[in-house]
């Protein structure tokens, strides 16, 4: 799943959200109270990239291996949580974290060492914001004054639903006013509108303790997931023409290099520096193993494990003592585990 | 908490199919009573779901299903089983979903297919081509809520209409919750029977997770579109579960005419006498292969599974229709074996199989040799990598069966 076409909505905010302290952040982020705590919806990984969230965490998590931070390879890629980064740990559900965002910024507004230092930063699709949940959180953000800023990245698409058929009326941002929220519509692929909107919706936010929506225009260059195949339902042309004429990089690129700061050569050293630092981080990844096996029943609960979990693990351990060595499936499984399944086995 | 976001589970399902091996299905349906068997391939005996025998890949016993009515014989004309002139096509199941959806457009014109991406043929491609033949007014896109889209479905069907709705995964039906449990389920009784959605229909694609309306999931295409077909014309609103996995994987001939299979009965798929095997849904192929290495273990696990057990006859049955639930042929089955084992993928805690049991040991106690054994998911989440040891699968299976076996 990419943010192809969206990077200047996802970069310019983080960029713009940096903490104006930038040491701080450098030497210890999680005393930085300063910090925005945020809430994406699954294609904001720029935005951990741009915090320093490294290649070798944003793989350990799609591979689901034994490094795997965010969630210990229970949940599907992309999944990204880090407290350290203050980003809340992805879920699938669409929308969920729309009235989240709410409590999380009047926790922060209750929090004296918080207290209009920072806000919540929460980043949802144009489809998300048809579930029930995007009019809850709205709602509780004006209602309770909080500083949460929603950033509403309207894509043009749903999967295959274009945005014509999410709504009738002028997008995400004709809403905002509707709830009593100060609203900002911006073209999402142009970074420096980004940037500006986006520091000033965040000073409004602190400033008056309230809410505002943000909504990006973009465009969803990429298929919707690696398991879709979006020419099925837009055309082609639709999408060359966009990446030719519409394209945040190429638009910051231009910038750049008519200010003198970027040239071709620039570029091309720095492609070749990333893509070597990601297949690096790919391969690294992809030959460690997954967390123990008994990794399966921890978590489920706080404190003391109760009854049926406790029984439930030491029934798979005896199923496993009987078969995990002669039923093949379960023998090659159990091969991609750390330590193969001895956490819960014991030593022979 | 469902944890997975559904287009990649497309790829399990390709990963989970290549880990079988099959074996020819002429040599699986012999092996019961016949000893002169082709040597067990490295892996075991293990029909994966393609070579099932449970499937039915030939016309003559597609169109013998039991229990299946055709629906465009005139009512009044006395019952016949004759197939003469009837005719059947391979598809898969969600081929045969939406085959039912079309006859169920094509002959009720109040009748309309809606939800997140149904326009271009859904994610699971079970609306294709609908929206073409249809048009938009009658096959088209919601917005992305699905409260929406069960309240929507719900104001349809009070107004008579029929409503096929789909929510796009079942793990995110959660938000129509409060529609189905507090309106579509009460709207008859809270209404003094003055007004029903008995035109609703939910379908939603599943794996492992479970609802509580009448809830049916079914284990093959001809079933799909039987009990679709009936869902769709029943008079109670339906949630209507459709194992992702057996999308693409199952095939059979199913009959292109209108049909229905009866909601509410469970069906008897292998009889035996020594021990009822309870199920529905994908965990019916793990059964069935569980079965089979019980029968004839293959040579790794010949140390484990006792002769004394080899020769048991076990009944397996495919409950079908979760709620009801068809407690008069579980009973009946339970009260010849005296033993019933349960397998479902939801977790086992507050789980279907608790309700069962249950139910069972109330009315079976003096019949019962064994404690009811329940075969499920654990109670925690469904975790992406840890997947193969929370599923039941059938070595699972087959150790619950033996251990109730032995007792
Ligand atoms: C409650 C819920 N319903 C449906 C889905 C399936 N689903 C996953 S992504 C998606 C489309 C989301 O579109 P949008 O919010 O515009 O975000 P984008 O993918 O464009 O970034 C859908 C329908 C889901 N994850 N959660
Ligand atoms: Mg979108």
């Amino acid at each position: 799943m990419t943010a192809h076409g969206e990077e200047a909505t996802i970069i310019g905010s983080a960029a713009a959200l940096e903490n104006d302290d930038e040491s701080a952040i450098l030497l210890n982020p999680m005393q930085d109270a300063s910090q925005p705590k945020w809430l994406g919806q699954y294609r904001e990984m720029g935005v951990l990239l741009w915090r320093g969230f490294s290649l070798d965490k944003v793989m350990a998590q799609c591979f689901g291996n034994q490094e795997d931070t965010s969630g210990k390879g229970r949940q599907m890629p992309v999944h990204f949580g880090s407290p350290e980064h203050h980003f809340h740990t992805i879920s699938s559900p669409l929308a969920t974290q729309i009235p989240q965002a709410a409590g999380v910024a009047y926790a922060l507004k209750r929090t004296p060492s918080r207290k209009s230092k920072s806000i919540a930063a929460c980043y949802f699709g144009e489809g998300a914001a048809s579930e029930g949940d995007f009019h809850a959180g709205l709602m509780l953000a004006s209602t309770i004054p909080s500083p949460t800023l929603f950033i509403a990245r309207n894509n043009g698409f749903a999967i295959s639903t274009p945005s014509t058929e999410q709504y009738n009326g002028d997008g995400i941002a004709s809403r905002g006013p509707g709830y009593g929220i100060d609203t900002v519509r911006v073209d999402g692929n142009d970074i420096l509108a980004v940037i500006s909107a986006v520091r000033e919706a965040r000073r409004r936010c602190l400033e008056q303790g309230r809410a505002v929506l943000l909504e990006a225009m973009s465009y969803r260059v990429g298929h919707h997931s690696t398991s879709d195949d979006s020419f099925a339902y837009r055309a082609r042309a639709e999408v060359e023409d966009r990446k030719r004429i519409d394209n945040p990089i190429t638009r910051f690129r231009l910038f750049m290099e008519s200010r003198g700061w970027w040239n071709a050569d620039a570029e091309t050293e720095l492609k070749a520096r990333l893509r070597d630092d990601v297949m690096k981080a790919f391969k690294r990844a992809e030959g460690l193993k997954r967390c123990e096996l008994g990794e399966l029943f921890t978590d489920v609960y706080g404190g003391p494990e109760p009854w049926n979990i406790r029984e439930q693990r030491e029934e798979l351990t005896g199923l496993l003592k009987k078969y995990g060595s002669i039923w093949e499936p379960w023998r090659n499984e159990l091969g991609k585990f750390k330590n193969k399944g001895q956490d819960l086995l014991g030593p022979k | 908490m469902p944890l997975l976001k559904s287009p990649p589970h497309l790829a399990n399902t390709a990963r989970i199919l290549a880990t079988r091996h099959a074996t020819s299905p002429a040599a699986v349906r012999h092996r019961r009573c016949n000893s002169t068997v082709e040597p067990p391939p490295a892996g075991g005996h293990l029909p994966s779901i393609a070579t099932s025998q449970i499937l039915r890949t030939k016309r003559e016993t597609a169109l013998r299903t039991p229990g299946l009515s055709w629906a465009d014989e005139d009512a009044s004309a006395p019952s016949r089983t004759i197939v003469g002139g009837r005719e059947t096509r391979k598809m898969n199941t969600y081929q045969a979903i939406r085959d039912a959806m079309g006859i169920a457009l094509a002959k009720d014109e109040s009748a309309v297919v809606f939800g997140e991406d149904v326009a271009f043929g859904g994610v699971f491609r079970c609306t294709m081509g609908l929206s073409e033949e249809f048009g938009r007014e009658r096959v088209f896109n919601t917005p992305l809520t699905e409260q929406g889209i069960a309240g929507f479905g719900i104001g349809l069907a009070a107004m008579g209409h029929t409503a096929i709705a789909e929510i796009q995964f079942a793990d995110y039906i959660f938000p129509a919750f409060d529609q189905i449990v507090n309106e579509a389920a009460k709207i008859r009784y809270r209404s003094g029977g003055s007004f029903n959605v008995g035109g609703l229909t939910i379908r939603t694609p599943t794996m492992s997770v479970l609802i509580a309306v009448e809830v049916v999931i079914p284990r093959s295409p001809i079933q799909a579109k039987g009990l679709l077909l009936s869902s769709i014309r029943d008079p109670n609103p339906v949630i209507f579960m459709e194992p992702k996995i057996l999308y693409r994987s199952a095939v059979e001939q199913v009959p292109v005419d209108d049909f229905e299979l009866p909601l509410g009965k469970a069906e008897v798929l292998v009889p035996g006498s020594d021990l009822t095997l309870l199920t529905w849904g994908t965990p019916v192929y793990h059964c069935e292969t569980a079965l089979h290495m019980l029968d004839s273990p293959p040579p790794s696990l010949e140390a484990v599974v006792p002769k004394s057990v080899q020769s048991a006859k076990i009944e397996l049955i495919d409950l079908r229709s979760i709620l009801p639930w068809d407690v008069e042929t579980i009973v009946d089955s339970v009260n010849r074996t005296g033993r019933l084992v349960i397998v479902h993928e939801a977790g086992l805690t507050a789980g279907v199989g608790a309700e069962i049991g249950a139910e069972i040991q109330k009315r079976c106690f003096l019949k019962l040799s064994a404690p009811v054994k329940r075969v499920t998911g654990w109670d925690a989440p469904v975790a992406l990598h840890y997947e193969k040891f929370h599923i039941p699968d059938a070595i699972r299976i087959l150790d619950g069966v033996m251990e109730t076996l032995a007792y």
